[in-house]
């Protein structure tokens, strides 16, 4: 058996040519799964028996001559709040657990159009509220690189199912970094696109103004493949941006000379580890020596990015959270009264940190508080949208860290919530402004452990952003050498 | 920055969300929440009132489609995943203080 590439253009380029079988394709990463799945759980299901169905009926296309797509028998994890026909969809939740939507998300539509093989449901921390994936209600994910440190989160399943090869392209969610910060620590490229540019028909929803879908994968490549194939308008959802998907594999080769790309100074000093800080300047001479003009910019509201954010995002999701009542889908704990059955039910059926952004959110929401917390957060985020406007008269692109540390250990910061939360500080601000943003591996941190350095964008500057993390990835130390 | 948050605070909020929490939880989400309202005293001091509200990041408004008739869920596959069902509806316990 000629022997399995690892990037989605070199499986999609063999099997549309029927040099290799999408059915080989899928063992080798079957075999991968079964070899390193039990230490990892990257997964909450495996979808074998479905996948190898979907790779036959791929190779019975290829055999009559058919264009099977441009994923065509590429194995592709799916973050497990994304909905799928008839298959269980747990967001890591019990109050989930066992429901099969009635429908696929239109993401999922989309990879298997292009010839995608769902290979299986990844973990993630309960409805993605985490940064650890320490929150599922069905075991934490570890990290393929270090199995006593965390993945990241939430989407921690997808960058592990990633970062270990049991599928060479997955897909996310990103509501405050959690494509981003787990690509980051699991060491592979993560991408959060324009607020819009891809469909969240069919994601389970945590927080609706913040709340986008993206690729990760091992090569830049393979990101800007899967995004390309993702992208576009989708009557389904009201905010999806009425244009084309973008072109971002042509342009992956042009370069950086001549752009502006400035580094954020609020995100370089205080509360980022030295050694992150310091692939982040190197990252930044990599893309001075390819002909960007580097610079420095700030960006004082990003001060006030972290409160806004942990305000905005617990009040959407306890609204967005209402419908786990015990009453459609999903758990119920039979009471007297439907709402001794719903209070019962939502108490047995959510984990604690869902419960207290279920609180917090209500909390901000509640009379009296609304104008003092949610109201003013809402104008943060102008204040925000505004400092970024003014930095993008100067730069076309700006750099930062992705997370202010590597992959910390289980059980690290799980006590304390607040510095939980502050592993999101150099990726809220993206979301807040609606813009994109990705991460791409960079050398290794003192520990060894993957940096990733963040690139970030005005939206729909995808392309640009692309052009410089393919600068990024070819001059990016390697990750076998701890930094010095 | 107003009051310091309080345990009835917390309890309140819990019967608002629909959560039923014990006294340990209670005191544990205090301080918790507490600690998080402290850290956006920042963003409730701020003076806005001259900025207006981001909603939505991007200026898309009064999103309409054609208005065709198009298939909803099918019924069945939405009732078999409902926890109880009775003459294809959705089943609950007595509501309004009926008797069960």
């Amino acid at each position: 058996m000629a022997s399995i590439p690892t990037t989605a253009i070199e499986i999609a380029a063999a099997v549309r040519s029927g040099e290799l079988s999408a059915r080989e394709v899928l063992e080798s990463h079957l075999d991968a799964i079964a070899a390193r799945e039990p230490e990892i759980n990257a997964f909450n299901l495996v979808l074998a028996d479905e996948a190898r169905a979907a790779a036959t009926t791929i190779d019975e296309r290829v055999a009559a001559g058919e264009d099977p797509g441009v994923l065509a028998g590429v194995p592709l994890a799916l973050k497990d709040n994304l909905c799928t026909h008839g298959i269980p969809t747990t967001c890591s939740s019990r109050i989930l657990e066992g429901w099969r939507p009635p429908y696929d998300a239109t993401v999922v539509q989309r990879v298997a159009a292009a010839g995608a093989i769902a290979i299986g449901k990844t973990n993630l921390d309960e409805f993605a509220m985490g940064s650890s994936t320490e929150n599922s209600a069905f075991g934490p994910t570890r990290n393929p690189r270090d199995i006593s440190r965390v993945p990241g989160g939430s989407s921690g399943g997808s960058a592990a199912a990633v970062a270990a090869g049991f599928a060479p392209i997955s897909l996310g969610s990103d509501t405050g970094g959690s494509i981003r910060q787990p690509a980051a620590l699991c060491g592979v490229v993560g991408v959060k696109p324009t607020y819009g540019m891809v469909s969240r028909y069919g994601l389970v929803a945590f927080a609706s103004s913040l709340d986008q879908i993206g690729p990760f994968s091992t090569t830049v490549a393979d990101s800007a493949l899967l995004l390309e194939a993702i992208a576009g308008h989708d009557p389904r959802d009201s905010t999806s941006i009425d244009s084309a998907a973008p072109s971002l594999l042509d342009v992956l080769d042009q370069g950086v000379a001549g752009l502006r790309i400035g580094l954020v100074t609020e995100l370089m000093g205080e509360g980022i580890a030295p050694d992150v800080a310091a692939r982040v300047r190197q990252a930044a001479e990599a893309l001075a020596a390819a002909g960007a003009e580097i610079g420095e910019v700030s960006i004082p509201a990003l001060s006030y990015g972290l409160s806004a954010y942990y305000l905005i995002a617990p009040a959407e999701a306890s609204s967005n959270l209402a419908r786990y009542d015990g009453v459609r889908y999903g758990m119920r704990v039979d009471a007297a009264t439907t709402a001794e059955m719903n209070a019962k039910t939502r108490t047995a059926g959510f984990g604690e940190e869902v419960k207290r952004r279920i609180m917090l959110g209500t909390y901000a929401l509640s009379a009296g508080y609304y104008d003092a917390y949610y109201g003013k957060a809402l104008k943060v985020r102008t204040l925000i949208v505004r400092d970024f406007e003014t930095a993008y008269k100067d730069f076309d692109l700006l750099l930062t860290p992705t997370s202010p540390t590597t992959a910390f250990r289980f059980g690290e910061k799980t006590s304390d919530p607040l510095s939980m939360y502050l592993n999101d500080i150099c990726t809220i601000p993206t979301n807040l402004a609606g813009h994109p943003a990705m991460s791409v591996p960079f050398g290794a941190g003192s520990d060894g452990m993957p940096v990733g350095v963040q690139l970030m964008a005005p939206a729909l500057c995808e392309p640009t952003m692309f052009r410089a993390a393919a600068v990024l990835e070819h001059a990016a130390p390697p990750l076998e050498e701890a930094f010095q | 920055m107003s009051a310091q948050l309080t345990r009835d605070d917390v309890a309140k909020v819990a019967l608002l969300a629909r959560l039923e929490l014990t006294d340990d939880e209670l005191d544990t989400y205090t301080g918790q929440l507490a600690a998080v309202i402290d850290h956006a005293a920042d963003v409730a001091a701020l003076d806005l009132a001259d900025i207006p509200p981001t909603a939505h990041p991007l200026p898309l408004v009064n999103v309409l489609r054609d208005d065709v008739i198009r298939p909803g869920a099918d019924r069945d596959e939405v009732l078999s995943q409902a926890p109880s069902v009775e003459d294809r509806r959705f089943r609950v316990p007595a509501i309004l203080g009926e008797e069960p």
